[in-house]
């Protein structure tokens, strides 16, 4: 079997709360494999709700193994502080993240088996969005 | 302020003081509004940024006049959890980055990092005016000042003019239906409200004013 040499495109989950930050990372989880880089920074810096530019540009950092990486949010000003996350780690990490506008869970669980099959950072990103159609069969 | 407008480091840091307490007297108000249209936590987040700030504040050392407001925009950017820790945060650095270097600069200076902190704030959240945020505050304001200085009023009128813009533009929020924020959730019922956000932002702006500007 080929080893895997190319790295992989990273998530990061930003949600105002760690709960569900944490949560989601460990669903998405089961369907990534270990080699996707998948973290979590949901909360503010206390731990109350909310979000912490901070602690976002950390797990942004940190997820990037070299083929960039896909963020996913929960609200808009989870939106806001990942964009001053961007701003505080420079333009050329902000060149390789891309903000996914689509839905928190089912993009993230969608990115990180997309991420896990190789795609690019435009493939995972598209396909993070495009969950926004996923059916749920409830009829 | 002197007739031409000079802020020393002990200026600005003594408007960064009144502020937090500014905020500590209205963080239920604050709350009050933002329960009304929002999550119900602007006035305490607000008001735990500006705890974390004022322990920072005794220990700043004055030859620059920027130190006081970078700190504390980075303070509130880790402190203030919701959206107005990255745009209160992004104001503050700013005005840091426009009054540094000097031990005084002047009310021009100020203004330039209102400018600035506004187009970051749009920048990061995109917002327009009449969209029912800070902005409908703050640009108003920078608008007012920036034509009463351009005219030769006397900087500390063209500050109270600035805060008269303000409130204006905080007031003029209420009948609004907000576009941005979690107030825009609400839909139509967003109307008949004060947006939380112009009115923290009139508050600094007024902190401003009584700080610097003999009343008269």
């Amino acid at each position: 079997m080929a080893e895997q040499s190319e790295p992989l495109v990273g998530i990061v989950v930003v949600s105002h709360s760690a709960m569900i930050a944490e949560g989601l990372v460990e669903l998405a989880g089961q369907m990534a494999g270990s080699e996707v880089r998948l973290l979590a920074a949901g909360g503010a810096a206390d731990g109350s709700l909310g979000t912490d530019a901070g602690r976002i540009a950390e797990a942004i950092a940190e997820a990037d193994a070299g083929a960039g990486v896909v963020v996913l949010a929960d609200l808009g000003s989870a939106v806001l502080a990942s964009k001053l996350a961007l701003e505080m780690l420079g333009p050329e990490a902000a060149g390789r993240t891309r903000l996914s506008g689509g839905p928190l869970v089912e993009g993230a669980v969608v990115a990180a088996v997309q991420a896990s099959a190789g795609d690019g950072l435009a493939a995972v990103l598209e396909a993070a969005e495009e969950a926004a159609h996923m059916s749920k069969d409830v009829a | 302020m002197d007739g031409s407008g000079s802020l020393s480091f002990e200026d600005v840091r003594g408007w960064v003081r009144r502020y937090a307490g500014v905020i500590a007297e209205n963080k239920v108000y604050l709350t009050e509004l933002d329960s009304a249209i929002g999550d119900a936590d602007h006035g305490i987040n607000m008001d735990r940024g500006f705890t974390a700030v004022l322990l920072k504040l005794d220990a700043l050392s004055g030859d620059d006049a920027g130190v006081v407001c970078k700190t504390v925009g980075s303070t509130l950017i880790s402190t203030v959890g919701g959206a107005g820790g990255p745009l209160y945060g992004t104001l503050f650095l700013q005005f840091g980055i426009a009054m540094s270097g000097h031990p005084s600069v002047s009310l021009n200076e100020w203004l330039a990092g209102l400018d600035a902190g506004i187009t970051g704030i749009q920048r990061l959240g995109k917002a327009e005016p009449g969209d029912k945020t800070m902005l409908d505050a703050l640009m108003p304001a920078r608008d007012a000042l920036k034509q009463a200085l351009a005219n030769g009023t006397p900087p500390n009128e063209a500050l109270r003019d600035a805060v008269a813009a303000a409130e204006a533009g905080m007031k003029a929020t209420i009948p609004l239906v907000a576009r941005k924020g979690r107030a825009s959730y609400l839909g139509e019922r967003s109307a008949g409200h004060q947006d939380p956000g112009a009115t923290s932002s009139y508050l600094l702006l007024k902190a401003a004013a009584d700080t610097w500007s003999e009343v008269g």
